[in-house]
């Protein structure tokens, strides 16, 4: 079950030709997909395409109907994979991953596919994580395009823009043999807006009769000579007809006056970004009229010479509004330029910031100064004079006065009470070589945990510990999520681990889903899913793969089991691989499933019992030690009205769901004894309540007992 | 060549969207909000476009939503996928930190941008894990909040939604209904949460009651400070009230200033072992008043510092104030009320104790405490026998009574070697400044307040323990320093920032190639 339903937004995907669809972009393009008859999906969870493959779960039904297959891939290689089978059937399909991590893992099928070519339409749908609330390296999806010759959509970030593309794509790539990727933006992703639905197509082909009838054609395998082939036809055949279907079908759009002194060319996806600009500066309306001449490129690769070189014919200068590193755009535009003997002057990155996101800020100043430079007539006066005062109220300087709030793991989390108890193994073994990977897990890397040395790509941990696998008196940890096991660590990890002997320590936290995603089911997971194998432990798998030394721990809040397991794995004599697979639920999809559970139990009257913990406010001296051993957001800090202490103490919030983190690390780190577990009983049984009354009155007796002899303070 | 050049637009083209930032830390509902605006503007004959970026930094970090409207017009506007500094009309912060965050991030602008925030504090981990007082001032934010925006409305709607049994993202759109700051009326919001369909009647008594509280206190209320007036009421037998009466006369007597605190210090130590002990936490902090008459200062800091100190040193966190803080009737009552247990509904109580050879040793008569401490095999027999996590259920007569048993022991605690032990460093260190005060008075004062750096139980007592060490260890150097007072400060602080004292270390290194006080030039 993934962390957000999108059970009843899907509904809208089997609205028909003329009516409205609204919704966010992550809809729009699964109902783009229908309308264009595709045979197949598939792809790989990751924001922002996360929550697509939510959409695609969630519609199963509705695509089933269609007769679309829909397959949950493995890793973003396997979904890439899928798409041969566009290569010898003349099948649409689409499949989607975050890039450009997932376009890295993929990058093998991709090259394969890109060089044979494909007759049915394939669509690759990229997910750029870019800028703000990005959590990969910064790099661009282009360059992919470039290396394998794929062509590379950036739709203008609005829901008809990106439907139309979807529909473009598909044609696009059965024009020319070649698969299409549509890069969609994170912000385009969850944008909501509207557009006009078609009709839903059934697939011209599905994939029963295609696999009923097996074809096939030497030409298309990448293997020599074919190989060589290829490279030509890529050049000589794909890419002319990709340049002629561009210009004729008018993929690129031209915005403004027809002529003017200067000129802006984006990339589609900076359009909105661009008139922004422009409307501050008086130089276009509220629908995007600009008064100076764009040209957008919705079709990023390739680039259409012709259409460049018109536009820039008679202007004295044209800004390339490219966003990322290199500027592979402009770089491409200035060699097309020169050698088309323009004189256009070609501005870009210099003007605007060669690194980093786009922003309005950004736009707004790089617009400025390259009108005040080339069209100066076109600025709003005060934007004229530079040197103009600044008119702007000096506010107070907040630098230091704001925390800094990096994620961090949820309230009652399983995974913190394991990295809890590799600090209480640091205070007993001293520091150690720590290899994380990619998941929820990586939060340790942050406060209060700090641990964790590198992370170098998903189910890669422990084989980015492999360096490390020498005679030393200290083992390095790696550490990999369920997530990043399946989709890569087995083999490159485990495996590797195996055949090399490697004398490290695996942890492997295992959470039931691919929680950093969004809580997609995976093999391991316990859930029940009527469509999906689960329930495949990740125990037998290593073990299957040849590790000798595996654990199983099946609390992870034992703080204590932790701990000593782990201590057990860097002091065994044993060598190999040691693999402790940690494993509790991933509390956010816990509290989703047994929530409203326990909400209708207590409304019918059952027994339920919900702890909660709580801090002794008397009892705590103020000095934090368990906050810097868990870091949830339930223990907080809180002031005391006492003049007598200084410091505040720690304190429980409504949002404890009693997981027992707390108590288990006072134990085990020997911290307080401030902790309690308060169990509360709804709908008690008779015969406990009778029981709980009487030991409380014996209670109340020695407390008014004690409390006679003695002055009792009313605070 | 002749170009026709249009003449500029006069100004910005945007000025009749709505632009809309909000400001959340993850998990906070801030999608739920965006969602209702976008309801809200449609229902209501506006163009609206949202977006956000979900993904890993929603774990509980800092998340921003954004929105933006405009009345429906002949075709569809170009508007922005993101704020952009100076140019937002309303935001919504969902904590007080974040409006701060709004701030920094250039989004509130003065005489243009409504800044609604919630006056609650989510503290970031940074400012829950110091060891000391790492919590971040929130005068300079709401200082800035008022001067930044055109009206800066909070209230504490975190509380006002639990309490109405609903979650901030309900009264943070009933403020903004409140505000005005949107062009619909408060019903057409209502009707917005009721299309919602989920947990209707509790969103709207929460929307209702952040929509009433920014139009009633226009700014921020002040966070209480800890003060020194105490609800005071006492029972018990007569004689003791009686006996307790005169104490509280001899703190009163003491100099104006420190008053207050002794009153409360004088407390804390009779609660904790009997009125006996009060009469000798008084005599400690008179000892000190003493010298405010040769010192001839106004404020009698050093009385003041005394009283506090001195009653935070005699009440001490012993086994047998642990267990009798745990087993009193005040103490459930308040873990009930904390919980939220209804009467129609149990309460099981589980304590969390990880007792150690340490604290065994520490409830014997001294001798025999500190005979076992001395011989390691002894020790470690104890040790063995009794370190272990205890799960202790108090709502049960089985875990009850043992903490009542020790509890019990509260008569005898002068014998024990517990009392010994912490009477000796007492002692030791009030001695440190009675030596000082007469010569260095802000010294002493700075002496008495380094009892804030022991705290804590087991290997954490101990690591508060060394730091207070480590700290008075820089005396000999600071002793003939008129700037001395103010090292010592220094080096407390810098013990509280974190937990291995690596900033003290370097605060040590500082005052040991401190200069012999330097001639004042002139």
């Amino acid at each position: 079950m993934a962390e957000r339903s999108f059970a009843k937004e899907v509904e809208q995907l089997k609205i028909g030709a003329g009516e409205e669809f609204r919704g966010e972009g992550i809809l729009a393009i699964t109902k783009a997909l229908l309308q264009c008859g595709v045979s197949y999906v598939g792809g790989y969870q990751g924001a922002p395409i996360s929550h697509l493959m939510d959409v695609l779960a969630d519609a199963e039904e509705i695509m089933s109907d269609l007769g679309v297959h829909l397959e949950a891939s493995a890793s973003e290689a396997a979904a890439c994979a899928t798409l041969a089978a566009s290569v010898h059937y003349p099948v649409r399909g689409a499949v989607a991953w975050k890039s450009t991590v997932g376009t890295n893992v993929a990058s093998d099928a991709l090259a394969n596919l890109a060089s044979g070519g494909v007759k049915g339409g394939a669509l690759i749908i990229v997910g750029e994580d870019y800028g703000e609330g990005s959590s990969i390296m910064q790099e661009r999806s282009h360059s992919f395009a470039m290396k394998s010759q794929v062509w590379l959509i950036d739709p203008r970030p609005n829901l008809e823009t990106i439907v139309k593309s979807v529909e473009d794509g598909f044609a696009l790539s059965e024009a020319t043999n070649t698969p299409v990727m549509l890069e969609v933006r994170i912000r385009s992703c969850h944008v909501h807006g509207r557009f006009i639905a078609k009709d839903n197509q059934r697939p011209r082909m599905t994939m029963a009769e295609a696999v009923e009838n097996p074809q096939r054609d030497t030409a298309r395998i990448v293997l020599p000579p074919a190989s060589f082939m290829h490279e030509q036809e890529k050049v000589r055949a794909r890419w002319p007809k990709a340049v002629e279907f561009v210009k004729a079908r008018k993929l690129n759009e031209f915005f403004g006056p027809a002529e003017g002194k200067v000129g802006i060319i984006c990339q589609g996806g900076m359009f909105n970004g661009v008139v922004r600009a422009l409307q501050r500066l008086g130089l276009a309306d509220l629908y995007g009229r600009s008064d100076v001449p764009i040209y957008c490129l919705n079709v990023t690769y390739p680039l259409i010479k012709d259409e460049i070189v018109d536009f820039c014919a008679g202007k004295d200068a044209v800004l390339v509004v490219e966003e990322g590193q290199p500027e592979h755009i402009e770089q491409a535009i200035g060699d097309m330029l020169y050698k088309s003997g323009g004189t256009v002057k070609l501005e870009g990155k210099g003007i605007l910031p060669m690194a980093g996101e786009y922003t309005g800020t950004v736009m707004l100043n790089g617009f400025t100064d390259f009108l005040r430079t080339y069209a100066p007539e076109l600025l709003p006066p005060q934007e004229r004079s530079p040197n103009a005062p600044d008119a702007r109220i000096e506010l107070p300087d907040l630098a230091g006065k704001v925390p800094m709030r990096p994620p961090g793991f949820c309230t009652g989390c399983p995974e913190r009470p394991i990295f809890a108890a590799m600090k209480l193994v640091e205070k007993e073994l001293g520091e150690h070589h720590i290899a994380a990977d990619i998941g929820c897990h990586l939060f340790s890397s942050m406060p209060p945990f700090n641990l964790g040395a590198t992370t170098m790509g998903y189910g890669l941990g422990p084989a980015s510990a492999s360096a490390f696998n020498v005679k030393a008196k200290k083992r390095p940890i790696s550490v990999m999520g369920d997530g990043g096991f399946w989709h890569n660590g087995l083999s490159s990890s485990v495996g590797n681990a195996v055949f090399n002997q490697q004398d490290g320590v695996i942890l492997v936290v295992d959470n039931y889903y691919s929680a950093a995603t969004g809580g997609q089911d995976i093999l391991s997971s316990r859930a029940d899913n009527k469509s999906r194998s689960t329930k495949h432990p990740i125990t037998e798998a290593v073990r299957g793969v040849g590790v000798g030394w595996v654990r199983q721990i099946d609390r992870t809040y034992d703080v204590g089991k932790m701990r000593d397991t782990l201590t057990e794995a860097l002091t065994t004599d044993e060598t190999g691989p040691k693999v402790i697979v940690a494993s509790s639920e991933c509390m956010l999809n816990r509290q989703r499933r047994e929530k409203p559970l326990a909400a209708k139990a207590i409304k019918d009257g059952k027994r339920l019992v919900k702890p909660r913990f709580g801090v002794d406010e008397d009892v705590c001296t103020g000095d934090h030690a368990c906050i810097r051993l868990s870091g949830c957001p339930s223990l907080s800090v809180k002031r005391l009205d006492d003049p007598l202490r200084d410091d505040p103490v720690a304190a429980i919030d409504s949002s404890c769901v009693g997981c027992g983190n707390c108590g288990e690390v006072a134990e085990a780190a020997v911290l307080c004894p401030s902790f309690y577990q308060a169990d509360i009983v709804h709908n008690p049984r008779r015969l406990e309540t009778r029981f709980a009354r009487w030991r409380g009155g014996v209670i109340a007796w020695l407390q008014r007992r004690r409390d006679a002899r003695r002055l009792v303070f009313a605070r | 060549m002749n170009v026709h050049v249009e003449p500029a637009k006069r100004g910005d083209q945007t000025g009749g969207v709505i632009k809309i930032a909000i400001l959340a830390v993850g998990g906070q509902g801030g999608g739920v909000v965006t969602a209702w605006l976008i309801d809200l503007a449609e229902a209501n004959g506006y163009y609206a476009q949202s977006t956000s970026v979900p993904g890993v930094a929603q774990r509980t970090g800092a998340t921003v939503y954004y929105v933006e409207m405009v009345p429906e017009g002949e075709r569809a506007p170009i508007l922005s996928l993101m704020p952009s500094p100076g140019d937002v009309d309303i935001v919504l912060a969902a904590e007080l930190m974040e409006a701060g965050r709004a701030i920094q991030r250039g989004f509130v602008t003065p005489g243009r941008t409504t800044l609604i925030a919630s006056s609650h504090r989510t503290y970031a981990v940074s400012e829950k894990a110091a060891p000391g007082l790492g919590i971040l001032d929130r005068e300079p934010v709401l200082e800035a909040a008022e001067q930044a925006s055109l009206r800066f409305l909070a209230a504490d709607l975190d509380t006002l939604a639990i309490k109405n049994g609903s979650v901030i993202s309900s009264s943070l759109f009933g403020a903004l209904a409140g505000s005005e700051a949107l062009p619909f009326p408060r019903g057409a919001f209502e009707d917005t949460i009721r299309r919602s369909g989920k947990g209707v009647a509790a969103s709207l008594a929460a929307f209702a009651a952040g929509h009433d509280a920014v139009r009633t206190a226009e700014s921020a209320p002040a966070e209480t400070a800890p003060t020194a007036a105490a609800d005071e009421a006492v029972s018990g037998p007569e004689a003791l009230r009686s006996a307790y009466a005169a104490l509280l006369a001899r703190a009163d007597a003491l100099p104006e200033g420190a008053a207050a605190m002794a009153r409360r210090g004088l407390q804390k130590v009779v609660d904790f072992q009997d009125v006996a002990y009060g009469a000798d936490y008084l005599d400690r902090v008179e000892a000190f008043a003493a010298h405010e008459i040769t010192a001839g200062r106004e404020g009698a800091s050093l009385t003041e510092a005394a009283a506090k100190a001195i009653a935070n040193a005699m009440a001490y966190d012993d086994v047998i104030r642990v267990a009798d803080l745990k087993v009193r009737a005040s103490r459930m009552a308040r873990v009930k009320r904390e919980v939220g247990a209804g009467e129609a509904e149990l309460l099981n109580v589980t304590e969390y104790m990880h007792p150690r050879g340490e604290e065994v040793c520490g409830m014997l008569p001294a001798r025999l405490g500190a005979a076992i401490e001395k011989r390691r095999w002894a020790f470690d027999l104890v040790d063995a026998a009794v370190n272990r996590g205890r799960r202790i259920r108090t709502d049960r007569l089985r875990g009850f009574l043992p903490l009542y048993l020790v509890s019990a022991m509260r008569p005898v605690r002068r014998r024990l070697l517990r009392h010994r032990i912490e009477v000796a460093h007492l002692e030791d260190w009030l001695a440190t400044a009675h030596r000082l005060a007469p010569t260095n008075y802000d010294l002493a004062v700075e002496v008495l307040r380094c009892r804030r750096l022991v705290k804590g139980y087991s290997d954490t007592h101990a690591r508060g323990l060394s730091k207070f060490d480590r700290v008075l260890s820089a005396l000999p150097l600071l002793e003939g320093r008129p700037d001395g007072a103010d090292w010592l400060r220094r080096l407390r602080e810098a013990a509280l920032v974190d937990e291995a004292g690596t900033q003290l270390d370097g605060a040590l290194k500082t005052v040991a190639t401190l200069d012999a006080p330097s001639v004042p030039a002139g």
